[in-house]
């Protein structure tokens, strides 16, 4: 049905817009001034090439945590330790890139497959819990979050540093950084990642869609009793979607690790990162196209608010606030299907 | 050190840090027990520690001894106004509502955040004046042994905690309201037969959820941080559903996880003056709680079921 393809691109374009529009209410409200706030926020996004190097900088972990997420959506789970799985991917990249001195032929491959097997060994105990012992994954993963974050932590003051707080750079072998984005960008923090990150788009749309084990993944997730029936092993299967999200998750640490950052450090609280994650995969309909375009808008948002304060006096968290409705919105689309089909038919 | 001493150290402070996390499990049992999942538990407290700070900031002056009862309070309603979004979008836009508690999370971070920026012009508030003060109950605090231990030194809102942990066991078991409640999450259309309204049911669980949520975090904030900032509720929310989770859906049970958390959370602060503890690193006490939670899930722990209609929408006629 083609009207029912119109509404599918309709319900987050209309998601973005009442977002937007609920944030300048906001504002209003708050007695800022709306349409200085969403320049500031436009100019501090795209307004010269520095900022849209950072604009790009940070779509890149958005694309994988997006895609992480995504990924677990197709197969029929829900993923909300892909902010660990990302935390772990970026300790273990940079645990690599420090402790190792090798050619950056192999260097550099080697620190961002160990982040991706880390984010896959902590999405495997979700997997394999909701396999055997059928157990949600939603709780389990929330809790391997925290599990995460304190360990981590833990490695950073013990192993990774003397009790300090961040670990020491990782060697240039290992680096994503690039002169020549940097240069072309005033002196953006952009790096390689953004072409990692466009390729995990593309493994993710294949392996989803023109493979037969995609094919069985998301059988299993849209039905487990027909799949079985068919003869698919169903628990290996649901095992390893959590696998290939995790990967995907633990990649997305290793542009903060290798390419942001350059380093780690002990961290109070959570990035937000593979959070957002969950609002890019829902914004972009779990589809890696619509995927690079919903991190884009967050990326954009995220670089973009750093401009309000100065600009238009408008608090940064003023975006969470845009963001959270946006995934409000997003969640409610029986809301928008119920009036876009109302208009329609009163179109007719 | 003996372990009476130890004892001493530990009990007490133990109980200090289960009492957010008491109100807010017993919120997440009433959201979840009608089949609404509550993700958004920890921006519910984040809400009440909000309101409640800036509550105590702004009318200590007017109010004195009485502001923090009177902070508890407006973030325990304002806890449950902000649920409503919860309810709205998860009840009658049908949205999935893991999701729409994620939001909830997001928004209840930034909205607080942002107002805080906005009315003191830093991030975080200063901090507040007026708290609860500690008391002994009269009579139980001098039983011999255990007096000292649990009934002295305490703040009153941690014994009300344990109250009404046992004021929601009989509201859930013995009265037609709470057979109501766990009807409509067990099994909606049975319970919309028998003339029960679900969605009404279902709203007002989650409106509890969002009072008792919005105390907790009320609770944490003037007892524990005594400020406002983005790290306030850093978990706490999460710690919440876990009690929850691990004390199987049962208001008891839920006090008896949150305050078994509250023993991990104080041993990884007063650790140190304790010789047997002096040895274990803190990451095993930090991570206790989750770790605990995926055991019990995995069934070592014994067999928990969650109510059957958790996590699904109710639609009228559709079977």
């Amino acid at each position: 049905m083609s009207s029912n393809r119109v509404t599918n691109f309709l319900v987050p374009v209309f998601a973005v817009l009442l977002g937007m529009i609920a944030g300048s209410i906001v504002m209003l409200v708050s007695g800022y001034d709306p349409i200085a706030g969403y320049s500031a926020l436009v100019y501090g996004a795209f307004g010269d090439s520095y900022y849209i190097g950072e604009t790009i900088r940070q779509a890149t972990p958005y694309i994988l945590a997006g895609l992480a997420v995504a990924f677990a959506f197709r197969t029929g789970l829900f993923n909300i330790g892909v902010e660990g799985q990302l935390i772990v991917g970026w300790l273990a990249a940079v645990w690599v890139g420090v402790s190792f001195d090798l050619p950056k032929i192999i260097h550099l491959p080697l620190a961002i497959l160990a982040a991706a097997a880390a984010g896959a060994l902590w999405a495997f105990i979700p997997g394999f819990l909701k396999a055997r012992f059928k157990v949600h994954e939603v709780i389990i993963t929330i809790m391997m979050n925290y599990i995460a974050l304190h360990v981590t932590n833990a490695v950073i003051r013990s192993v990774l540093s003397d009790k300090g707080f961040k670990s020491a750079k990782i060697h240039d072998s290992a680096s994503l950084q690039s002169e020549f984005l940097q240069s072309i960008t005033d002196y953006s923090t952009l790096h390689y990642g953004i072409i990692v990150a466009l390729i995990g788009a593309v493994v993710m749309w294949f392996l989803l869609e023109k493979t037969t084990k995609g094919y069985e993944l998301r059988a299993v997730g849209f039905n487990q009793h027909a799949s079985q029936y068919a003869g698919m092993n169903v628990p290996s299967n649901i095992i390893l979607a959590m696998v290939i999200s995790g990967a995907f998750a633990g990649v997305a640490g290793a542009m903060e690790g290798l390419g942001t950052f350059g380093n780690i450090s002990v961290k109070a609280g959570f990035t937000g990162v593979g959070f957002d994650g969950i609002a890019v995969a829902l914004l972009g309909s779990n589809n890696a196209f619509g995927i690079i375009l919903s991190a884009f808008l967050f990326g954009a948002l995220k670089v973009g608010a750093l401009e309000m304060p100065s600009s238009a006096d408008v608090p940064t968290e003023l975006v969470d606030i845009v963001i959270a409705l946006i995934i409000f919105f997003v969640a409610s689309s029986y809301l928008i299907r119920l009036l876009l089909s109302r208009f329609q038919k009163e179109g007719k | 050190m003996g372990v009476y001493e130890a004892l001493q150290i530990i009990v007490p402070s133990a109980i200090f840090f289960a009492a957010p996390l008491i109100f807010t499990a017993l919120g997440g049992v009433f959201s979840e027990r009608s089949g609404v999942v509550n993700i958004g538990l920890e921006g519910l407290m984040v809400i009440g520690a909000f309101t409640s700070v800036v509550f105590n900031l702004t009318f200590a002056d007017r109010f004195g001894e009485l502001t923090p009862w009177l902070s508890l309070l407006v973030a325990m309603v304002v806890g449950a106004i902000f649920s409503l979004l919860h309810a709205v979008a998860s009840i009658t836009f049908r949205a999935d509502q893991v999701v729409s508690g994620v939001a909830i999370n997001f928004l209840a971070i930034g909205l607080s955040l942002f107002l805080v920026k906005k009315m003191y012009g830093k991030g975080q508030t200063d901090q507040i004046q007026v708290g609860f003060d500690k008391m002994d109950i009269p009579v139980l605090s001098h039983i011999p042994v255990i007096g000292p231990l649990f009934f002295a030194n305490g703040y009153i809102p941690s014994y009300i905690a344990i109250a009404l942990a046992f004021i929601v066991w009989y509201i859930l078991f013995k009265t037609p309201f709470g057979l109501r409640l766990r009807a409509v999450g067990e099994h909606p259309m049975a319970a919309d037969t028998m003339g029960i309204n679900v969605t009404k049911m279902r709203y007002i669980a989650v409106m509890i959820s969002g009072a008792l949520g919005g105390i907790g975090g009320g609770v944490y904030a003037t007892i524990i941080s005594r400020d406002f900032s983005h790290a306030t509720i850093s978990g706490h929310g999460f710690m919440a559903l876990a009690a929850m989770i691990f004390g199987k859906w049962h208001p008891l049970g839920a006090m008896g996880a949150a305050l078994f958390f509250g023993v991990a959370q104080s041993l990884s602060i007063v650790g140190q003056a304790i010789p047997f503890l002096k040895n274990v690193p803190t990451v095993y006490l930090l991570i206790a709680p989750y770790v605990l939670t995926i055991l019990a899930l995995a069934g070592f722990i014994g067999r928990a079921d969650a109510p059957k209609a958790l996590g699904t929408p109710y639609v009228k006629g559709k079977r």
